[in-house]
């Protein structure tokens, strides 16, 4: 339990993010970390709605407008920005690093505009598409940090225009995670989603190709590790198949960073990074959670 | 009013089980009969004393509430799905005016049930005597023994209370009921749950008629719920009800038989600087009164307690603070769920003081004419039968009083979220977890 209640602002984030120092970046991250947090405890509070002994409708749409409010929040204030840097700016050289980690950072970073979230749909939801950059940096920081993340928690997904960030109940490596979209709510979000879904497949065959692309540079020069050669040399082969890369592309590469994923998790043995059927599961317990208010 | 002098009058205040945590506290239009209603479906009427006017030396025992009778409402029941005891909470209790010697009420349960019943409370205090055909005992006679015929009379007996379940309104609500209110039609009252009105004649149980519907097409774009309703105290065709997003609508059932559509719409626009991810919830409405006089409405949201005048939609005319030294604590409150409490709100008999309840066994009168407030605390010191109650402070900075209380020390298990006023007289009902406390003030009885 808090000791104390933390009052949060819009303002707060502005403000912090102006000084460049890593302070600032760290009160903004402790934001976020609380944000998170609260998030978290909202969506436990949701799953256990009919636990209560009297089940209360008010209640749980009360919590469900919170968890809404703060994923429009994440969305919108570039929250996203701020947790790349955090990680990003550590006092990790890059070189400790993998290099495609730093590669899926830089990549990043030149995408100014954060990418709206769409709180919608879990069809939506392509788990299958990237990489978790932040799992990624975490794994090479390779500490769990502050576990704020509950384990009961359901799982987030993050969907953006070009990369996913997918977290499973598992994950505890980090701090400050970038949240989730459980709501299934369509509500005034049904214009937005199919913009966003058709910008979002266009840049996603954009990115995915800068990624494929800067995976193809790097490739010449000498693997660190034998997972990742492994993962060049398949996405190399890929590469100068037109069909296939064509085919891997469209189909919301169910390869490529699926495979990453998966290589990577062996090798530097974290606890699953997002996986699909993690991912899937989220999606069922997240239709759960809107039964269960729905039913109540 | 003069808040402070308010004497603990010591055998009304008395140890209800603590499995039955009471959860409703109503007065009946004459302030006479007392109803409370708990957890476990049951209801206890308590009854006042008759002033004695020849005078009496102790002011113990007149003006009393002594028990009246008691009857279980609704039976508990058992969920064997989820292996839990249904809750027969007794969410509100509402009198009907008195017609004849007859009381009637109506209660309603929040749980599985979803009904209202309506209860004929009455007394017996005469039985017949002298039949001829059976004796005292009701056994038959001998008929050989019946010599003379004699008309039977009525002999005063012992008192009897007798509460019989009249009416029955089911089938009228799918979700929980969190209001009944009364009209001043005589003849017709309205039920609200989270997502609709209706309104029924007192007469007819098996239809009602749906008066306000917010339930969306696909409840997952629900957003918004209904928390408290009522009938304006004289037109019988105004109602008001309150919403989640702290919202009051006031709604005119001659305009339209569905109204879903309000006349009026009372809504403080937020207070950006206060702004944050509780704003919503701090700000659902969890009780609304009309005022005696019918110009006014007191809302009461998680951390104010608001006076609106049916004239001016834009804004309250009065908000009064009953514990904003919570502002800081709103995490730690979500967390363990206090911030969903539903405290009530009341006024006086003259619409002049208001009064509300918060953590700690505190309650908050605010006098609306002086626009100050004070904190009592709802607890009887068992030395002293008669004492005065004392007012109490919550410290949040300053000079350091003795008996000061400091946020941290608060017993939020102990919230005061029941309580009524009595119609006439500085009376007042305060329901804390498991007890309930009845206060007079004996200096000034009577409303001013």
């Amino acid at each position: 339990m808090f000791s104390k209640g933390t009052k949060r602002k819009f303002s707060d984030d502005g403000g912090e993010m102006s000084d460049e120092s890593l302070g600032g970046a760290n009160v903004s991250s402790s934001y976020n970390l609380q944000r998170q947090s609260l998030l978290d405890m909202s969506l436990i509070k949701l799953q256990l709605c009919h636990m209560l002994v009297e089940p209360n409708l008010c209640r749980s749409v009360l919590i469900a407008n919170t968890v809404r409010q703060i994923q429009e929040e994440m969305t919108h204030d570039g929250s996203w920005q701020a947790v790349t840097e955090a990680f990003c700016n550590g006092s990790q050289s890059p070189s400790e690093r993998l290099v495609a980690t730093e590669v899926l950072c830089r990549s990043r970073e030149q995408d100014a505009e954060p990418k709206l979230f769409s709180v919608i749909s879990y069809e939506g939801c392509r788990e299958e598409e990237v990489v978790a950059d932040e799992t990624l940096c975490s794994v090479s920081v390779g500490d769990a940090a502050s576990n704020v993340c509950l384990s009961e928690s359901v799982g987030h997904c993050w969907e953006t225009g070009e990369l996913r960030v997918v977290e499973s109940d598992e994950e505890t490596s980090e701090g400050s995670r970038l949240g989730p979209g459980d709501d299934d709510d369509d509500d005034d979000d049904d214009e937005d989603e199919v913009d966003e879904e058709e910008e979002s497949s266009r840049e996603d065959s954009k990115s995915m190709g800068q990624v494929f692309g800067t995976f193809e540079i790097k490739n010449g020069s000498s693997g660190p590790d034998s997972a990742l050669e492994e993962l060049f040399s398949d996405v190399d082969a890929s590469y100068y198949d037109l069909d296939t890369m064509l085919t891997g592309i469209q189909s919301a590469p169910k390869m490529g960073p699926y495979d990453l994923l998966d290589s990577l998790a062996p090798s530097h043995g974290p606890p699953s990074l997002g996986s699909p059927s993690n991912c899937r599961s989220d999606l069922n317990e997240l239709d759960h959670i809107m039964e269960i208010i729905v039913g109540s | 009013v003069t808040l402070c002098v308010v004497l603990l009058l010591p055998s009304l205040s008395f140890l209800v089980p603590s499995a039955d945590v009471i959860s409703t506290v109503e007065f009946n239009q004459t302030g006479d009969l007392l109803a409370t209603g708990d957890r476990g479906g049951r209801v206890v009427i308590f009854q006042r004393e008759p002033e004695d006017k020849g005078g009496r030396e102790e002011l113990g025992d007149a003006g009393e509430y002594n028990v009246y009778s008691t009857f279980q409402s609704h039976e508990p029941d058992f969920d064997y799905l989820k292996s839990l005891e249904i809750e027969e909470k007794i969410n509100k209790i509402r009198w009907l005016p008195q017609q004849n010697a007859a009381h009637f009420l109506l209660s309603t349960n929040g749980e599985q049930n979803k009904t209202i019943k309506l209860w004929k409370v009455s007394e017996r205090d005469r039985k017949p005597e002298g039949y001829n055909l059976k004796d005292e005992e009701g056994r038959l006679k001998d008929i050989s023994t019946v010599t003379s015929l004699q008309v039977p009379v009525l002999k005063p007996a012992d008192l009897m209370v007798e509460v019989r379940p009249r009416r029955v309104f089911a089938n009228g609500h799918t979700y929980h009921v969190n209001s009944i209110s009364v009209n001043s039609d005589g003849e017709t009252y309205l039920s609200a749950d989270d997502l609709r009105i209706n309104m029924w004649h007192l007469a007819i149980t098996d239809r009602s008629f749906n008066i306000v519907d917010i339930k969306p097409a696909n409840m997952e774009d629900l957003t918004e719920v209904i928390t408290a309703s009522e009938f304006h105290p004289q037109h019988c065709h105004l109602f008001v009800y309150s919403s989640s997003k702290g919202t009051l609508r006031l709604c005119d059932m001659r305009a339209s038989a569905l109204c879903d559509k309000h006349s009026k719409i009372f809504e403080e626009p937020e207070d950006p600087g206060n702004r944050s991810f509780f704003s919503e919830i701090i700000s659902s409405v969890s009780d609304v009164k009309f005022s005696h006089s019918g110009r006014y409405l007191l809302t009461r949201d998680y951390l104010t307690t608001k006076v609106w005048d049916l004239n001016m939609e834009k804004g309250p005319i009065e908000t009064y603070q009953v514990h904003d030294y919570l502002r800081s604590k709103l995490c730690s409150l979500y967390e363990n769920d206090c911030i969903f409490d539903k405290f009530e709100c009341v006024w006086n008999s003259t619409d002049s003081v208001i009064m509300t309840g918060t953590y700690n066994s505190f309650f908050r009168m605010f006098d609306r004419e002086a626009g100050r407030g004070v904190t009592l605390e709802a607890w009887r010191e068992s030395s002293k039968p008669r004492a005065v109650l004392r007012t109490r402070r919550v410290y949040t900075g300053g000079r350091r009083r003795r008996g000061d209380v400091g946020v941290d020390s608060l017993d939020f298990t102990k919230k005061i979220l029941h309580m009524a006023w009595h119609p006439a007289e500085n009376i007042i009902a305060i329901a804390t977890t498991n007890n309930l406390y009845i206060f007079q003030d004996r200096v000034h009885p009577e409303n001013q």
